[in-house]
């Protein structure tokens, strides 16, 4: 890459030829071996990936996405929009910068070009998340950030202090400023170490602040062990993310050099001039040896300085027509050429950068200036990112020539770079001041101002105002290699096209265009191309504005996201107290919400049809157990029980004799079925209601909101008693010998407990209680019992069922068995636009009741026409066809081929099983005008054919109910 | 009503065997978490409401010998119940509170409250197999709240006698602070999340049980497709 350049070794490190000799903050005593592009290479710990492949002179890193245009490494930090690589290991990442990525021993890693690879094994690594409440939370331990965090902790607050980088000091990392007359970084380390030492105080480095939300509400992902590469802490989370919720808000996340666009400006080793500067002092990398320095202000000037003083030849193209005065000297005692009044128009060079082509500024011929490296300074951008999140407005500073925060935000403030203030004297002193603010407005005890004790710094040189200078013009005028967006190959010629194409927001030119949408987010792009494009439609930069911020601020992996929620614990499995024997015995699941319930239980061989026929004949000719412990359960109380019942149900509850269940529909005020079940009158004053499993929650909900809403004034308290009792039906003509074995002081006859009634009992001092409910057809009884003695219950029936074959049965064959005797569940067999009177269930609205919710729709003309929906049954002609669930019923005459499309439908299958009590398959469906078309035969396409089924009535099984009693 | 508490005899526990939603975790969960987090099965607990102030109120708080607490989000010690370890009357909501006690009998709790407070308009449910009872002490009690609960459990604003009603995970819990330390929490979880949770809490524990590999977790079962709802 480089290799053509005439290079003196350095004494530094023979391996790493554009190491400095000494300086940087880097542990030269250690040495880190990582593979790049297939080369090994060499670095140390505190170095990035970038700065390493730096000090070996590699600049190329990549190719780009569109064009293949060789690409390096063009910032330090997160706003690098080229530096894009795959990390192979230690585990497969795609989409890392080498800017930002710590470098350690083992790593391996590839030039991207634009699109990277997800790993395709399993990621073993931890992520996992923590909330955090603070007062303040301060992003960015730069001067600012550490003086508004220092302020805040001693006055006792709760602080968060955050920062991106592996250590604090932002800014101060990278330069060469004093402070106390210490380097900068010695007060770094102070502020630091105070820190630590009180308790209230979290300091997170490796920690992005990516998201701020209402409220104080803050998302920031760390990083933890990703620095630690193989040798990370298996036990330890490899990211975190931080959910924090801070009363008040420091923003102090420094500001992003910005580039100027010209010709060519892509060639690696084009890098913001400041990036240079931290590579010099923070890493000890020199990133070229003949340096270029482009710039419209004064900041580049402090670069091109420590430059030459480390030994590179440096030029300075300023834009402006004087060199600024407090410059003038240092260049000129450094015999350091400054060419005023011009631009770079270009450059030379294919996989690296042999020479910028300079101009002056009002045109004439370009000049080849000779160069490895080309150092571009347009100004600064604040990072107001984190502000504009917030809703923070911004407008346009035309002296600083960038975008400023407008206002001042209830809870948020924005300080130092990030404001617009880019001298260190500024960043401490406003950063104490909005400390000492913050600490007054969460009303702590003020901090005494003690200047004495106030950090002093030299004050910084004159400055002399920037120019404003978004692109240098194409001398020939082809814009269609002067790249705004680096990463996107989008260049001044597509803003030009879209423009053209009438598009005048930056927001529709941003989509048009797609810069700004990299990795990056158009860190260094996004206020270049408003420069542009006001350029072009003849508007000021505050009139375009800019395109908005949005969370994430750098991206975030959905694997961090996710953190601990995956796998077994994404979402919670509830288990009843029998989930052990269920698991014991062989149960396959079903998932219903939540609830993991046994659907059925398959013996050797069987597979889910043969186990659910042998479970279902078991159950009709023997006996069954299953475990319903699932269903929702309300216990209801108050001497206006009955009247909130029977405003909630379609039938009348409130004469249901104490003793006896009865079974209920609950509808929405639209009339439509919401739930059902049963109602036990446990006591004058007491029910208790049962639910489906699904809907226990809602069901509460729904009478709570209708109880706390609309009749504060009765007298009625709700319970959910859901896993309070564990429930079993013990079902089949067996189950009274089962339950009266288990439970001899009940008389389980017919006459002495009958249908629908309830009794309570005790099983060795332990309350019982038994209810004749049927979900089959069958005799059956349930037995409720706490869940504390649910396993031994359970036990003992399924023991004394033993000399009657006792089966117990899952979801699966209690849905069969329903189903054959045509009851609906609610949810599968109805959808929210089923009445109760569509599933053919008249009987269970109350004529009698003056209203009750649900009621009045029952009335409207579309909820009485004839042909609506009904519940209906359906068997298969064939005695053979298992129709599918959701097969549509098609108004096809028997004998016709299905017509091309549009099909007339006349409704759908809700449910279909084989039913081994009849012998064959059939189907409960919800058709129109069902009721009559009772004995009819009508088509479903099945597979690219018609099966004929007939209508019947939907209960299929015992209709004149004679084995309800055994 | 009454202007003394019923007497309570103390009966023996029912001989019929019980069990818990934990005990297939309750050694890992001390063992994996350094004992930090303990699990108290088989405690009695009753849903109270009464309004307040007002007969009902004062009802309860004869039977349970300790005034029923009506900040929101905090619980009193009540008096021990059938001669074991001092209860607890967590606030609910305005007229809701939960009582925990040590009772071998966990319906004579109901039965005690119901027969106090009915008459004068309250009422009272046994739901002691409803929630499960874990305890999580020790110097990482925070950090693992923090892993799966928004509340804010700074002893300054979540001191003893604090408490919660939050999610920690994905289950909903009641959250008792035992401690101004910041070192001892009593979480009441639903009886059909208390596995979820056992794991969860397992899981959380992972970050401070050193460089122990961490157990290998369950292999996830198949989940077979399903249709609609079940009753």
């Amino acid at each position: 890459m480089s290799a053509t350049l005439d290079r003196p070794e350095r004494a530094g490190d023979p391996q790493a030829p554009f190491r400095t000799a000494d300086g940087g903050r880097v542990d030269r005593s250690r040495t880190l071996t990582f593979t790049f592009g297939g080369r090994s290479l060499t670095g140390h710990p505190g170095d990035t990936l970038a700065s390493a492949l730096l000090s070996h002179g590699v600049h190329q890193v990549a190719t780009s996405v569109k064009l293949g245009r060789p690409r390096g490494i063009g910032a330090a930090w997160a706003e690098d929009p080229t530096s894009l690589v795959q990390v192979e290991e230690p585990f497969p990442e795609p989409m890392l910068l080498a800017s930002t990525i710590e470098l350690y021993d083992g790593l391996v890693a590839d030039g991207l070009p634009g699109q990277g690879r997800l790993a395709d094994l399993p990621d073993s690594a931890r992520y996992d998340a923590r909330h955090l409440h603070v007062d303040l939370l301060v992003v960015g331990a730069g001067p600012a950030g550490l003086s508004a965090a220092l302020v805040a902790a001693r006055a006792g607050a709760r602080v968060a202090l955050v920062d991106e980088q592996a250590e604090a000091g932002g800014a101060l990392l990278g330069g060469t400023d004093t402070i106390d007359g210490r380097p900068g970084t010695a007060w770094v380390e102070a502020a630091v170490a105070e820190l630590a030492a009180l308790p209230d105080v979290m300091h997170l480095q490796r920690t992005t602040v990516f998201g701020v939300y209402d409220d104080g509400f803050a998302l920031a992902v760390e990083r933890r062990t990703d620095h630690l590469g193989g040798a990370a802490p298996q036990h330890l989370s490899r990211q975190r993310v931080w959910r924090v919720r801070a009363r008040r808000t420091v923003v102090a996340t420094g500001a992003h050099e910005r580039p100027v666009v010209f010709t060519d400006n892509d060639r690696p080793g084009t890098m913001l001039a400041g990036s240079a500067r931290t590579y010099l002092h923070r890493y000890g990398v020199l990133a070229g040896e003949r340096a270029v320095v482009f710039t419209t202000n004064d900041s580049a000037y402090q670069v091109a300085v420590e430059l030459a003083d480390a030994g590179v030849d440096v030029t300075v193209v300023e834009t402006r027509e004087r060199a600024p005065v407090a410059w003038s000297a240092a260049c000129g005692a450094r015999g350091l050429p400054v060419r005023t009044g011009s631009v770079v128009t270009g450059t030379e060079g294919v996989e690296r950068v042999t020479a910028a082509l300079v101009a002056p500024r009002g045109g004439g011929a370009p000049e080849a200036l000779p160069c490895d490296l080309l150092l571009v300074s347009g100004g600064w951008n604040p990072a107001v990112h984190l502000y504009s999140q917030a809703r923070g407005r911004l407008r346009f500073d035309a002296v600083l020539g960038a975008f400023l925060p407008a206002e001042q935000l209830p809870d948020l403030d924005v300080v130092g770079s990030a404001a617009g203030t880019l001298d260190l004297e500024g960043c401490l002193f406003t950063g104490r001041e909005t400390g000492r603010a913050a600490v007054a407005a969460l009303g702590l005890p003020e901090v005494p101002r003690t200047p004495q004790a106030d950090p002093t710094v030299d004050p910084p040189p004159p400055a002399s105002d920037p120019d404003l200078l978004w692109v240098v013009p194409a001398v020939d005028g082809d814009a269609s290699r002067q790249f705004v967006d680096v990463q996107r190959d989008a260049t001044v010629a597509d803003v030009q096209r879209a423009v053209g194409a009438g598009l005048r927001s930056p927001e529709h030119v941003k989509r048009y265009t797609t810069i700004g949408t990299a990795h990056d987010q158009g860190k260094t792009s996004g206020v270049v191309m408003s420069g542009i494009l006001g350029e072009l439609i003849g508007a000021g930069p505050q009139d375009v504005g800019t395109t908005t911020f949005r969370p994430p601020y750098t991206p975030v992996a959905f694997a961090t996201l996710a953190g601990r929620d995956r796998g077994a614990m994404f979402d919670p499995e509830r288990t009843t107290a029998l989930h052990d024997w269920h698991l014991a015995h062989g149960a396959v699941w079903e998932d219903v919400g939540q609830w993991k319930r046994p659907r059925h239980y398959p013996a050797p061989g069987e597979d889910m049809e043969a186990a659910v026929l042998r479970e279902c004949a078991a159950v009709r000719s023997g006996v069954g157990i299953l475990d319903g412990s699932t269903l929702g359960k309300i216990d209801v109380q108050g001497p206006d029980a009955g009247v909130l019942l029977d405003r909630l149900y379609t039938n009348l509850m409130s004469s249901l004799k104490v003793g006896r269940v009865r079974y209920g529909v609950m509808c929405g005020v639209d009339g439509m079925v919401l739930d059902d079940g049963v109602v036990l009158r446990l006591a004058e004053d007491r029910w208790m209601v049962m639910t489906t499993t699904g809907g226990a929650a809602k069901v509460l909900d729904w009478m709570e909101e209708w109880l706390q809403t609309e009749w504060p004034d009765l007298r009625v308290h709700l319970a959910s008693v859901t896993e309070q009792w564990a429930a079993f039906p013990v079902v089949g003509p067996r189950s009274r010998d089962v339950v009266g074995a288990v439970f001899p002081g009940v008389d389980v006859s017919a006459e002495a407990f009958e249908f629908m009634t309830w009794q309570d009992t005790q099983l060795e001092g332990v309350p019982v209680r038994l209810a004749r409910i049927s979900f089959s057809g069958e005799l059956a009884w349930e037995v409720h019992v706490s869940s504390w003695h649910a396993e031994e219950v359970w036990h003992r029936l399924v023991a004394a069922g033993q000399e009657h074959g006792i089966t117990p049965y899952g979801t699966e064959t209690m849905h069969v068995l329903r189903a054959e005797k045509g009851y609906p569940i609610i949810g599968q067999d109805t959808d929210g636009t089923v009445t109760p009177q569509d599933l053919g269930m008249d009987w269970v609205v109350s004529k009698k009741k003056a209203d009750f919710v649900g009621k009045r729709s029952f009335a409207r003309a579309d909820n009485q026409r004839p042909d609506r929906k009904h519940l209906v049954g359906l068997l298969p002609t064939d005695g053979e066809t298992v129709l599918p669930e959701g097969s549509q019923v098609v108004d096809v005459p028997l004998g016709e081929d299905l017509p091309a499309p549009p099909v007339p439908m006349l409704g759908h299958v809700t449910s279909s099983y084989r039913s081994a009590f009849l012998g064959r398959p059939f189907a409960l469906a919800m058709l129109q005008g069902g009721r009559e078309r009772v004995g009819e035969v009508v088509q479903l396409p099945v597979g690219g054919r018609l099966v004929a089924a007939e209508v019947t009535g939907p209960v299929l099984v015992d209709p004149e109910g004679a084995r309800r009693d055994g | 009503m009454a202007d003394t508490p019923t007497p309570s005899v103390a009966p023996s526990a029912p001989t019929l065997r019980r069990s818990h939603p934990l005990a297939s975790r309750e050694e890992d969960l001390r063992a994996l978490t350094g004992g930090s987090v303990g699990v108290r099965p088989h405690l009695a607990m009753a849903v109270v409401r009464a309004a307040v102030p007002g007969p009902a109120a004062r009802a309860a708080e004869d039977v349970l010998g300790t005034a029923l607490p009506t900040r929101p989000n905090t619980w009193a010690p009540a008096a021990p119940g059938g001669g074991g370890e001092p209860g607890a009357v967590v606030w609910l909501g305005p007229d809701e509170w939960l009582v925990l006690a040590d009772e071998p009998r966990p319906e004579a709790l109901e039965e005690r409250l119901r027969a106090a407070l009915v008459p004068v308009g309250g009422s009272a449910v046994d739901v002691s197999a409803q929630r499960m009872s874990l305890r999580l002490r020790g110097a990482h009690a925070r950090d693992v709240l923090a892993a799966g609960c928004a509340v804010d459990t700074h002893p300054a604003v979540f001191g003893a006698g604090t408490s919660a009603q939050t999610l920690l995970g994905q289950a909903g819990v009641v959250l008792l602070s035992r401690s101004d330390a910041g070192d001892d929490y009593e979480v009441l979880v639903r009886s059909s999340f208390a596995r979820y949770l056992a794991d969860w809490l397992l899981d959380a524990f992972v970050e401070h049980r050193g460089a122990e590999a961490p157990r290998d977790p369950a292999p996830d079962p198949v989940r077979p497709t399903t249709g609609g709802a079940t009753p």
